[in-house]
C-alpha cells in the first residue's frame, strides 16, 4: 500500500485534501455550495477538450474552471446566482458532451475524470498540483479577513470598503485553481463532498475560524486517505468513499450542532 | 415543397423507430421539465433540480446492473433524494443548499460505485457515458410507456396544486397566512421535481437534465411575466430545442466526419440559443411589453 506507485497517490490525496478543506471552510460559511459543485463539474469538458488540442489537461481544466466563473459572475444578478450556475453548468457539460464523441475517449477515461482515479497520478502531474493548490491557499489566506467578513455581515464589510462583489468573485476564482487541482484526483463529481462535508463538521465543532479552518483541513485529509486506503483495499472507486465520508461528517456535524444548539455564525475578531 | 422538405430532414427520419421513441420520450421530457422549472426558477431551486437529477444517476447506474427499466431506476433514486433533502433539509437557505450538496456527493459515490460493478459484471462499458450524458437514440422502446405514465403524473399534480404552488412559489409568507400547508407544498414539490428531471435524465443524461429543467423555464420567464403566458411559453421553447436536436443530430450522420454530432449536445445548445435570443429580445424590449401585465 506504501509502494513506489501509491507514494504518489498519498502525495497527491494529501494536497488535494488540505486545498479542499481550506477552501472548502469559505464554501460553508459564505454559503455558495451550488458553484463548489458546479465549477469542478464544468470544468471536468476541459480536461477532453485539453486531449483533443494535445495539450496537459491541466490547461484544460484551468480555462473551462474560468469560463465557469466568468458565466456565473456574468448572468448572475445581485443575490440570485442560481440560474447563471445552472445554465453556465450546461453550457459546459454540452461542450463536453460533444467533446467526448469527438474524441472518441475510453470509457474508463472519462469515468476517471467523473469519479476519480488517484492511483493514476504521475511524477509529472504532482508538480501541477502542487503550484494550483498552493495558489489557492495562498489567495484565501492572504483574504482571509475580508472573504469571512463579507460572508458574515455584508454591511460590516461595506463599512470597511471592501466590496461584496469583488470578494464574490475573488472567491469564485480561488474555486476554479481548487477545482483544477482536485478534479484530476477525486473526480469531477465528488470534489464538493471532500470540500463540504469536513468543512460542515468542523464548523459545528468551533465558532472561532482559525481553529475551524484547521479541523477542516485535518478531516479533509483524514478523508482522503481513508478513502485512498479502502480503495485500495476493496479496488472500490475512491469517489464512493469520499462521498459516503463526505454525508458522514455532515451527518456528526448535524448531531454535535443538536445536542449544542443553533450554528453559530463564525466569530470575526 | 418536396425537394425543401427533403433538405431539411434526412430521409428516413418519420420512419425510424429509435427516432420515434426518442421523440416521444424526449417531448414528454421537454414539456414536463419546462412546466415544473417554471416554478423551479421563480423558487430559486435550480440547485434541488440539479441535484435530484444527479442523484438519479445512482438508480440510472443500478438498472444498468440489474436489468430493469432504466427509467424505473431514475425515478425511484430521485424520489429518494427529493424525501432526503426533504427530510434533513432545513429552512435557512444555505444550510438548505449544503444539505442537497451532501446528498448529491453520497448519490454520486453510490453511482461511481455501481457504475464500476456495472462494467465489472457486464459488457457494458460505455455505461458512465450514458447515464451522465444521455443517448436517446438508444432509449428501448419498451420505456416510452412508463415515460407518459410519469408525466403524466406529474402533469398531474402540477394541475391539482396549481394555485397553492403558485403562490407558494411567488410569496411563502402570504401563503402561510392563506391558510396553505407550505412545508407540504413543498414537500410535493420535490416529487414533481423527482419525476421531471428523471424523464430528462433518460433523454439527455443526469448532469445534463438542467438544461431542459432550466433553460426553457428561463427563457420564458425573460420574454413574459403572466404566469398563464410563461406555462406557455416553456414547454414550447423545450419542444422546439428538443425535436430541433433530434432532427440537427440525426441529419448530421449525413454531414461527413464519420460519425454524428451527440443528440444531447444539439439540444443543451439550441436551448442555450433560445434563452440567449430571449435575453437580447428582453434586453431590447421589442414589443413584448404587452406581456407583462402582472411584474
Amino acid at each position: 500500500m506504501f509502494s513506489g506507485f501509491m507514494l504518489n497517490a498519498w502525495l497527491a490525496g494529501s494536497i488535494v485534501a488540505i486545498v479542499a478543506g481550506v477552501v472548502g471552510f469559505f464554501v460553508v460559511v459564505r454559503g455558495t455550495a451550488f458553484s463548489a459543485h458546479a465549477l469542478p463539474l464544468g470544468a471536468f469538458p476541459g480536461a477532453a477538450a485539453a486531449r483533443l488540442l494535445g495539450v496537459d489537461e491541466f490547461f484544460g481544466l484551468i480555462a473551462f474552471a474560468g469560463l465557469g466563473v466568468l458565466g456565473i459572475a456574468a448572468l448572475g444578478r445581485r443575490n440570485r446566482h442560481d440560474v447563471a450556475t445552472a445554465l453556465s453548468l450546461v453550457t459546459l457539460l454540452g461542450l463536453g458532451a460533444l467533446f467526448l464523441s469527438l474524441t472518441q475517449q475510453y470509457s474508463q477515461e472519462v469515468y476517471a475524470l467523473l469519479f476519480g482515479e488517484v492511483l493514476g497520478v504521475s511524477n509529472a502531474e504532482l508538480l501541477p498540483v502542487a503550484v494550483l493548490g498552493g495558489m489557492a491557499i495562498v489567495l484565501t489566506l492572504a483574504f482571509f479577513r475580508p472573504l469571512l467578513l463579507s460572508a458574515v455581515s455584508a454591511e460590516l464589510a461595506e463599512a470597511e470598503g471592501i466590496s461584496a462583489a469583488a470578494m464574490e468573485l475573488l472567491f469564485l476564482g480561488i474555486l476554479g485553481f481548487a477545482t483544477a487541482v482536485t478534479v484530476p484526483v477525486v473526480g469531477a463529481l465528488l470534489v464538493f463532498s471532500l470540500m463540504v462535508g469536513p468543512a460542515s463538521a468542523a464548523r459545528s465543532l468551533t465558532t472561532r475560524p482559525g481553529p475551524a479552518m484547521a479541523l477542516s483541513v485535518a478531516l479533509a485529509l483524514v478523508t482522503a486517505w481513508a478513502s485512498i486506503a479502502l480503495s485500495y483495499v476493496t479496488d472500490w472507486p475512491v469517489g464512493f468513499f469520499v462521498g459516503a465520508l463526505g454525508a458522514a461528517w455532515y451527518a456528526l456535524g448535524r448531531i454535535v450542532v443538536r445536542r449544542v444548539g443553533e450554528v453559530r455564525a463564525p466569530v470575526v475578531q | 415543397m418536396d425537394f425543401l422538405l427533403k433538405s431539411v430532414v434526412a430521409p428516413g427520419f418519420f420512419t425510424s423507430q429509435p427516432v420515434i421513441t426518442a421523440m416521444i420520450v424526449g417531448g414528454g421530457a421537454a414539456i414536463v421539465s419546462a412546466i415544473v422549472g417554471v416554478f423551479t426558477v421563480i423558487r430559486g431551486q435550480s440547485f434541488a433540480g440539479h441535484a435530484l437529477a444527479d442523484v438519479s444517476s445512482a438508480g440510472g447506474s443500478a438498472s444498468f446492473l440489474i436489468g430493469v427499466n432504466p427509467l424505473l431506476g431514475f425515478v425511484v433514486m430521485a424520489l429518494v433524494a427529493g424525501a432526503g433533502i426533504e427530510v434533513f433539509g432545513v429552512k435557512d437557505v444555505r444550510e438548505r443548499d449544503l444539505v442537497t450538496g451532501i446528498i448529491t456527493g453520497a448519490g454520486l459515490g453510490l453511482a461511481a460505485l455501481l457504475l464500476y460493478f456495472a462494467v465489472r459484471t457486464t459488457s457494458t462499458t460505455g455505461a458512465a457515458i450514458t447515464v451522465m450524458f444521455g443517448s436517446m437514440f438508444a432509449i428501448s422502446q419498451s420505456v416510452a410507456p412508463l415515460a407518459i405514465a410519469v408525466g403524466f403524473a406529474a402533469l398531474l399534480m402540477v394541475g391539482l396544486l396549481f394555485r397553492p404552488l403558485l403562490l407558494t412559489s411567488l410569496d411563502p409568507e402570504l401563503a402561510a397566512v392563506a391558510g396553505i400547508n407550505v412545508r407540504l407544498v413543498n414537500g410535493l414539490f420535490l416529487m414533481m421535481l423527482a419525476l421531471a428531471v428523471s424523464l430528462s435524465a433518460i433523454t439527455i443524461g443526469a448532469v445534463l437534465s438542467t438544461a431542459l429543467l432550466i433553460g426553457p423555464a428561463a427563457t420564458a420567464l425573460r420574454l413574459a411575466s403572466r404566469p398563464g403566458i410563461v406555462l406557455l411559453l416553456a414547454p414550447f421553447a423545450g419542444l422546439i430545442a428538443t425535436f430541433g436536436g433530434i432532427l440537427l443530430a440525426y441529419d448530421s450522420y449525413g454531414w461527413g466526419g464519420g460519425h454524428g454530432w451527440p443528440v444531447s449536445f444539439c439540444i443543451v445548445a439550441l436551448v442555450l440559443t433560445l434563452y440567449l435570443l430571449a435575453s437580447l429580445v428582453s434586453r431590447f424590449g421589442i414589443g413584448l411589453k404587452a406581456l407583462d401585465i402582472e411584474a
